[in-house]
C-alpha cells in the first residue's frame, strides 16, 4: 500500500466519502496525522525530510479545512464527482430565494447603520438556523438521493448564506473598532 | 499507542546525545534566554544572577558596544546612541512608528525600514537586535559550555511578514541557527499548559512593552491548537509610560524637553507606573537640564483614568479573536496573563470583567514566554523524551493576498489559517501576445491595497505569446511553519514553463546583510571563517547522524543499490567533514540531502500509514 500526496482527502483521513461526516473521527485523524507529519517533528532531520514534512503538513491542513466546513466539503464532493457546478458564474436562483436574500441584506445593513450589535448577533443566530436547514438538505441530496444536479444548486444557495455570514461578521468587526 | 512508536519522528535519534538548544524571548523592554535542563525549563542568568537583560544597546564613541543594564544606565547621558525599545522599529518604515517625535533618535528613512544614526554610523534595527541576541547567545554558551545547535526565538503573534523576517535576520547576524520563530502567546500557552496538564479552550492575553497579542487556543491531549489570534503590533507598556509622561509635561507646565530631559522624565514615568502596581500613589520627581524641578504625585485612579482608553484598545482585538475562533467569553476555561504590563491592576480588572473570571497569574509573566520557547527548542532539536509527546498547531495572524484591478486586495490565504498552508489562484493574460505579468503581494485585512502592507512585487516573464485569456498562470502562496511566506508563479497551459519564486523583503538587501554579518563578527572579536567552518561541520554531523538513524530504522524500505548509494554519500560526507574545507563540506551535505529525497518520501509514507493504523486502534478501543 502506498499513500501519496494526491490521494483524496476522505481516503487520507480514513473516512467514507460522503457529505455526512463523523467530526470527532475527522479530528482524531487530523491530529494523528499532524503528530506524524508536522515540520516540528522533523526539524532535526535532513532537509529532504523537512521539505517532505512541509508538503505533507500543508496537505493535511488543507484536507482538514476542506472536510471540516460544510460548504467546502460539499464543493469538494462535487469536484470529486466531476460536476461543474458553475459556482462562480451561475447565479440563477428562484425569485423567492432572491427576495429572501434581499430581506436579509437589508436587515444586516440597517442593523449596521444603527450600530445595533445585539440585532446583528440575533441575525447571526437566525442565519445559522437557516444554514442548518440547507445543510440537512445537502446531506439528503448527496448521501441518500445521490442527486448531484440538485446538490449543485443547493450548494449555490449555501454560498449565498456564507456570504451573508461574512457580511455580518464584517459589520460586527467594523462596529467594534 | 504502541503502533505509533514504530517510527516516532520527533524522538531523539540517540538519547544519550543532548543537543544544546535555547528559547529566546526578544522583548521590547527586556530579553531572556532559557533552556531545558534535566527535563525542566529554566532561565539562564547573567554573572550577577539576573535573568532579564534590558533590551538596550549603546554604541560608544570608542567603537565599542554595550548591551543591557550598563547601556540602560547611560541612556540619560547619551540618549542618541543608546537605543531602547528597538523592537518597535523592526521591519518598520518611518511613517509606521508611533510617537516617533518623543524618541531621542536621529532617524534616517530608508526604503522598507528605518535606520538610526549613531556615533558608529547608521544602524538598522536588525543590527541593534542582533547585539541583544548575541549577548544572550554568549551567555547561553558560557552557561551551557558549548556551541548552540539552535534557538527558538519568539515574536508577537501579530507581527507581520516583514517584522518576522527582520527578526530571523537579526538572529542570523548574531550567529544563531533559528529552529523556529514562535508566537509569544503560543509559547506562554506551552509553558502553562505543559506545567498544569491543562485541557480546554484558553485565552492568552499578552501585553508586552510594545506589542499586544490575544490568542485563543484549544489544549487537548497534548496538542496546542491555536484557533485564532489578533492584536496590535504597536500597543504596549511603553504607551502607558508615554501617556504618564505627557500627563507630567502637562501638569508641570514644561515645554517639550531636550533629549536628555525626555529620557529622564520617561524613565521616572515608567518607575511611577511600576510602583502603582503595588502602591496607591507614586512620585514623579526629577531635575531638568535647565535646573527646573519637576515634583509631581500620581494616584492609582488618576493613572487608570488617563490610560483607560489604552486598556479599552486591547479589548477590540480580544472580541475579534473570539469571533474568529467561534467562541464566546464564557467558553474560555482560563485566561493566561503574559507580559510585564499585565501587572497593572486596572489591566487585570478589565480582563477579569471581560471574561467573567479572574485571570491566571500563577506564573511569572516576564519569564513564561522564554520558558515555553525553551521547551519548543528542546523538542525541535530532537531532545524530546517519550513523555513529552506534544504538538503545536499555530496560525497566521494576517490575511495574505494579491492586488487586483482598481487597487483592491484579494485574499489568497485568510487570517487564522493553520500553518503550514499553501493556496493557489489562477490568473490569465488580458492582451494578445502578452509575455509578462506583474504581481503585488500584500498582507492585511483591509479592502484597499493602499491600507495593507506591501510585501513584494514581482514579474513573471517568458510567458509564451498566446491570445488573451489563453494563458493559465498559477500563483501559489506557501507559508511555512515560521509563518513566513514565499510566492511562486508558473505558466501552466503551454509546454513552456515560466516560473518565479520570491520571498518578501523589507528593505535590507542580501549584500547589506552579508556586510553586517562580517562587521558584526569583527566587532565581537570572532573569526567568521572559523565559525562558518564549525557550523558547517555541525550541520554535516547532524545530517550524518540523522541519516544513519534513518537507515537503521527504515533501511528495509530501500533497494540494496539505493542503500549503497546513500551509504556512499554518507561516507563521503563524513570524510569531508573531518577536513577544514567549508565549501566541500557544504557540497557533500547538499549531495547527501539530494540523495535521500526518495528515502525521505518513503519514510514519510510509512509514518502516515502507522498514524492511520494507530487511529484505527484508537477507535476500536473506544
Amino acid at each position: 500500500m502506498s499513500i501519496d500526496l494526491h490521494k483524496d482527502y476522505f481516503e487520507l483521513f480514513g473516512l467514507p466519502r460522503g457529505y455526512r461526516i463523523d467530526k470527532d473521527a475527522l479530528e482524531r485523524s487530523y491530529l494523528a496525522l499532524q503528530q506524524q507529519v508536522h515540520p516540528d517533528r522533523h526539524a532535526h532531520l535532513p532537509d529532504a525530510e523537512r521539505r517532505r514534512a512541509l508538503q505533507w503538513a500543508t496537505r493535511v491542513n488543507e484536507g482538514f479545512q476542506t472536510l471540516r466546513r460544510s460548504l467546502a466539503r460539499a464543493r469538494y464532493l462535487l469536484d470529486l464527482a466531476g460536476v461543474d457546478a458553475a459556482l462562480e458564474t451561475n447565479t440563477a436562483m428562484s425569485p423567492e430565494f432572491l427576495m429572501e436574500q434581499m430581506e436579509w441584506r437589508e436587515a444586516v445593513s440597517e442593523a449596521h447603520e444603527a450600530g445595533d450589535v445585539d440585532e446583528l448577533e440575533h441575525l447571526h443566530r437566525r442565519l445559522r438556523t437557516a444554514a442548518k436547514t440547507v445543510e440537512d438538505e445537502l446531506a439528503a441530496l448527496f448521501d441518500d438521493r445521490h442527486d448531484l444536479e440538485a446538490a449543485a444548486e443547493t450548494v449555490r444557495r449555501l454560498m449565498f448564506l456564507e456570504k451573508l455570514d461574512q457580511e455580518i461578521d464584517e459589520a460586527l468587526a467594523a462596529l467594534e473598532s | 499507542m504502541a503502533l505509533l512508536q514504530l517510527s516516532e519522528p520527533g524522538m531523539s535519534a540517540a538519547p544519550h546525545q543532548h543537543r544544546l538548544a535555547v528559547g529566546i524571548d526578544l522583548g521590547t523592554t527586556n530579553s531572556l534566554v532559557a533552556t531545558v535542563r534535566n527535563g525542566i525549563a529554566v532561565c539562564l542568568n547573567d554573572a550577577e544572577g539576573r535573568a532579564m537583560l534590558p533590551s538596550v544597546v549603546r554604541y560608544r564613541a570608542d567603537g565599542g558596544v554595550t548591551v543591557g543594564r550598563e547601556a540602560m544606565q547611560a541612556q540619560t547621558v547619551d540618549p542618541r546612541n543608546t537605543i531602547t525599545s528597538v523592537k518597535r522599529f523592526m521591519g518598520r518604515g518611518l511613517r509606521d512608528v508611533a510617537y516617533i517625535e518623543s524618541t531621542p533618535y536621529d532617524f534616517v528613512d530608508a526604503p522598507g525600514m528605518v535606520r538610526l544614526r549613531t556615533v558608529q554610523g547608521p544602524k538598522s534595527p536588525v543590527e541593534v537586535s542582533a547585539e541583544i541576541l548575541r549577548t544572550l547567545r554568549q551567555r547561553a554558551e558560557a552557561s551551557l559550555g558549548g556551541e548552540l545547535t539552535g534557538a527558538v526565538i519568539t515574536v508577537p503573534a501579530y507581527f507581520d511578514d516583514a517584522q518576522r523576517q527582520a527578526t530571523k535576520d537579526a538572529a542570523g547576524l548574531a550567529g544563531l541557527n533559528v529552529l523556529r520563530l514562535l508566537n509569544e502567546p503560543t509559547a506562554a500557552a506551552i509553558a502553562y499548559g505543559l506545567d498544569n496538564a491543562a485541557e480546554g479552550v484558553y485565552a492568552v492575553y499578552d501585553l508586552g512593552g510594545g506589542t499586544f497579542d490575544i490568542s485563543i487556543l484549544r489544549l487537548s491531549r497534548g496538542v496546542f491548537e491555536v484557533l485564532a489570534t489578533n492584536g496590535d503590533a504597536a500597543l504596549g507598556g511603553d504607551d502607558f509610560d508615554h501617556r504618564l509622561f505627557c500627563w507630567s509635561l502637562d501638569r508641570a507646565r514644561i515645554e517639550p524637553p531636550s533629549a536628555q530631559d525626555l529620557r529622564r522624565l520617561l524613565a521616572r514615568s515608567r518607575e511611577a507606573k511600576e510602583l502603582l502596581s503595588h502602591a496607591s500613589e507614586a512620585p514623579i520627581v526629577c531635575t531638568l537640564g535647565s535646573g527646573e524641578e519637576v515634583n509631581l504625585k500620581v494616584g492609582r485612579d488618576e493613572f487608570a483614568s488617563i490610560t483607560a482608553n489604552l486598556v479599552k484598545k486591547t479589548l477590540a482585538p480580544v472580541r475579534k479573536a473570539l469571533r474568529d475562533a467561534g467562541m464566546r467569553a464564557e467558553d474560555i476555561k482560563g485566561v493566561v496573563m503574559v507580559g510585564g504590563a499585565t501587572r497593572m491592576p486596572h489591566v487585570q480588572k478589565a480582563v477579569a470583567e471581560f471574561f467573567g473570571q479572574e485571570p491566571l497569574t500563577n506564573l511569572d509573566p516576564d519569564k513564561v514566554v522564554a520558558l515555553g520557547a525553551a521547551k519548543q527548542a528542546n523538542a525541535l532539536a530532537g531532545n524530546r523524551s517519550a513523555d513529552e509527546d506534544w504538538l503545536l498547531l499555530d496560525v497566521i495572524p494576517l490575511s495574505l493576498g494579491l492586488e487586483t484591478m482598481g487597487g483592491l486586495a484579494e485574499k489568497v490565504i485568510p487570517r487564522n489559517s493553520t500553518i503550514p498552508v499553501a493556496r493557489a489562484q489562477e490568473f490569465t493574460t488580458y492582451k494578445d501576445g502578452q509575455t509578462a505579468m506583474a504581481f503585488h503581494v500584500v498582507q492585511g485585512e483591509r479592502e484597499l491595497v493602499s491600507d495593507c502592507r506591501s510585501l513584494a512585487r514581482f514579474e513573471l516573464r517568458g510567458i509564451p505569446p498566446m491570445v488573451a485569456g489563453a494563458a493559465r498562470i498559477r500563483v501559489t502562496f506557501q507559508v511555512d511553519a515560521d509563518g513566513l511566506l514565499s510566492v511562486s508563479a508558473r505558466e501552466m497551459s503551454s509546454g513552456v514553463e515560466a516560473s518565479v519564486i520570491i520571498k518578501p523583503s523589507y528593505g535590507l538587501t542580501d549584500q547589506e546583510i552579508a556586510d553586517m554579518l562580517k562587521s558584526g563578527f569583527e566587532h565581537a572579536g570572532e573569526d567568521m571563517g572559523a565559525r562558518a567552518l564549525r557550523e558547517q561541520q555541525v550541520e554535516a554531523r547532524r545530517l550524518a547522524e540523522a541519516t544513519r538513524h534513518a537507515l537503521e530504522a527504515d533501511g528495509e524500505l530501500l533497494e540494496p543499490s539505493a542503500r549503497e548509494a546513500i551509504e556512499h554519500l554518507l561516507t563521503e560526507l563524513e570524510t569531508t567533514a573531518a577536513g577544514s574545507d567549508t565549501g566541500a563540506i557544504k557540497q557533500a551535505t547538499a549531495a547527501l540531502n539530494r540523495g535521500t529525497e526518495d528515502f525521505a518520501a518513503a519514510r514519510m509514507d510509512k509514518s502516515i500509514r502507522s498514524a492511520l493504523a494507530g487511529r484505527n486502534i484508537d477507535q476500536l478501543e473506544v
